[in-house]
């Protein structure tokens, strides 16, 4: 087998396909060198046309092999600000410029262990490659895929072809169980006896998976999600609370550093309410 | 055709004119993995303190039209991790380095100065006379020019002959031209012109405004310095984006230019700066 290669390329993108799924968007482009790289988990950081300086990051949803392009990736845009605008507004063939994959990706069990993967909004997105990849492990996978409302849950349909079992919850009740996360979490680990559990989604979110798998005594990942104004591990203006190995607490980088975290890692209480 | 683009700067033989800016660059090996760090003109570290800080409060940057507002509270491991775990990585590339420093104290930067001073691979230190939050951030407040002087003269004591200081003053237009002078003759072998400016987060506090929105200012203010104080050596550093605007820069009077808030948009800019003004025109 030969060694994949390593480290993050910075290369100009070209949109290859642009489609709206409920709130988000989906969008493919074509970005030599990202997808041979990718590791579920990962994300690419996008420049957003002229005067904006930071960076925007988005988690990459699939790597698609398209006939004549290579591979290509499918990031999920919700389109929030004038730079998320700017994205799903591009035409096809329009160019931009990609910086990818970041970031520490999921890490994988080394055995055949039962899984519980949890994704709220677009943040479900690394999730579907990461499932992909258990499966191949012979993982036992169970999603939980939330959202707000129908249009904020990511891929649900997608969702019960990767899993075993799949929950899902939405705010308003709309589909699914009425909710959050939260509600449902215990019941799920216990169900699933999990051994180890992923999450992406809000904060709030992963506090309460990270909690609820520390009392089921599972592993927990968390992908976290902060504004990450250079995405490459330069400005430090993405920090995250944790505690190290050695107890001691410092302040890390969720883009070089993370994004995924290990649960138990996080100064939750310290991210949510900064003084 | 290539040029030859070594610049003599504050006693030093730099390969090229284009620095990395101070806490733009991350550690250098952040860079490094993108293949833009080998090459460079310069590195400057982010602002290295006598103790570790653990920064400031989210969020810490801010876009702005063609600009970044930042309140990362000048975030560092503090010297002792800073020799042990980042310079001997930095010592051993081919890319002078120059350690930032700041400090709370005349004290502390004379502590800084002399621990950095018999540390191998430093090239030269740039002392960080211009943080855009001084009296937030608890650093030795240098409002006015005497007292940047003070902090040059304390630096330049502790270090070894012949190791050169840049001084990084404030692109004040009212008071860049007077601040250069005194650092100047405080023993700083270069002024670097200069930090991101004071202003605003959206929430009130204070923070540093840096990028392409500043650059006319900065090119007003190294205009400036160079007419009034023309023995000056200045490094120009604000909103520099593409070789264009390195050779207003150097065109206006400067020596070498810093790239900084460019880097997190495309960590690979300074590279580019690199090989397109080494391009024959």
């Amino acid at each position: 087998m030969t060694q994949a290669p390593r480290g993050p390329v910075h290369v100009t993108g070209e949109v290859l396909a642009s489609k709206r799924v409920g709130a988000y968007w989906h969008l493919t482009l074509v970005a030599p060198g990202v997808p041979e790289r990718f590791r579920p988990g990962t994300f690419v950081a996008l420049s957003t046309g002229p005067g904006r300086i930071a960076r925007r990051a988005m988690w990459i949803h699939r790597i698609k092999p398209t006939g004549g392009y290579g591979a290509t990736i499918e990031l999920v845009v919700e389109p929030v600000g004038p730079g998320t605008e700017w994205l799903v507004g591009l035409p096809v063939g329009a160019r931009l410029e990609v910086t990818g994959p970041l970031g520490r990706p999921w890490a994988m069990p080394k055995e055949s262990v039962s899984c519980v993967l949890v994704g709220e909004g677009y943040a479900a997105a690394s999730l579907f490659p990461l499932a992909e990849r258990l499966r191949e492990r012979e993982c036992a996978v169970t999603l939980v895929v939330a959202g707000a409302d129908e249009a904020h849950l990511l891929s649900a349909l997608e969702a019960r072809r990767s899993a075993r079992a799949v929950t899902v919850v939405t705010g308003d009740g709309s589909i699914g169980r009425h909710g959050a996360v939260a509600d449902v979490i215990k019941e799920v680990l216990d169900q699933a006896r999990a051994e180890v559990v992923y999450a992406a989604g809000p904060p709030a979110t992963l506090h309460a998976v990270a909690a609820a798998a520390e009392q089921a005594g599972a592993w927990s990942q968390t992908a976290l999600e902060a504004p990450m104004p250079c995405a490459t591990g330069l400005c430090q203006g993405c920090a995250v609370p944790v505690v190290g190995e050695d107890g001691v607490g410092r302040m890390v980088r969720a883009c070089t550093d993370g994004p995924v975290f290990r649960g138990d890692r996080v100064r939750w209480d310290d991210l949510e309410a900064p003084a | 055709m290539s040029v030859v683009l070594a610049v003599d700067l504050a006693g030093l033989t730099l390969p090229n004119p284009v620095l990395v800016a101070s806490g733009c660059g991350g550690t250098g090996r952040e860079l490094a993995g993108f293949g833009a760090f080998d090459g460079l003109g310069g590195f400057v570290t982010r602002s290295i303190t006598v103790g570790a800080r653990p920064g400031g409060d989210a969020p810490r940057i801010v876009e702005t039209p063609s600009g970044l507002v930042n309140a990362v509270g000048m975030q560092n491991p503090g010297i002792d991790h800073f020799l042990a775990t980042e310079l001997p990585w930095l010592a051993q590339r081919q890319v002078p380095v120059f350690v930032s420093i700041v400090g709370r104290s005349l004290g502390e930067y004379a502590e800084l100065a002399r621990r950095l001073g018999r540390s191998p691979g430093v090239a030269g230190i740039e002392v960080n006379l211009s943080a855009p939050d001084a009296p937030g951030t608890q650093v030795f407040d240098v409002r006015e020019p005497f007292h940047a002087a003070s902090v040059v003269a304390a630096v330049s004591r502790d270090l070894p002959r012949g190791m050169p200081i840049l001084a990084k003053i404030r692109s004040d237009v009212v008071r860049v031209v007077e601040s250069a002078r005194t650092v100047l003759d405080a023993g700083a072998g270069a002024v670097v012109v200069g930090n991101a400016l004071p202003a605003s987060m959206p929430d009130g506090r204070p923070g540093g405004l840096s990028g392409p929105a500043i650059r006319p200012l900065v090119l007003r203010c190294v205009t400036e310095v160079h007419a009034e104080v023309p023995e000056a050596q200045i490094v120009a550093s604000g909103g520099i984006v593409d070789a264009h605007d390195v050779r207003a820069f150097l065109g206006a009077g400067a020596t070498a230019v810093q790239v900084g808030t460019a880097l997190l948009h495309d960590p690979i800019t300074a590279t580019r700066l690199v090989a397109e003004l080494g391009e024959d025109r």
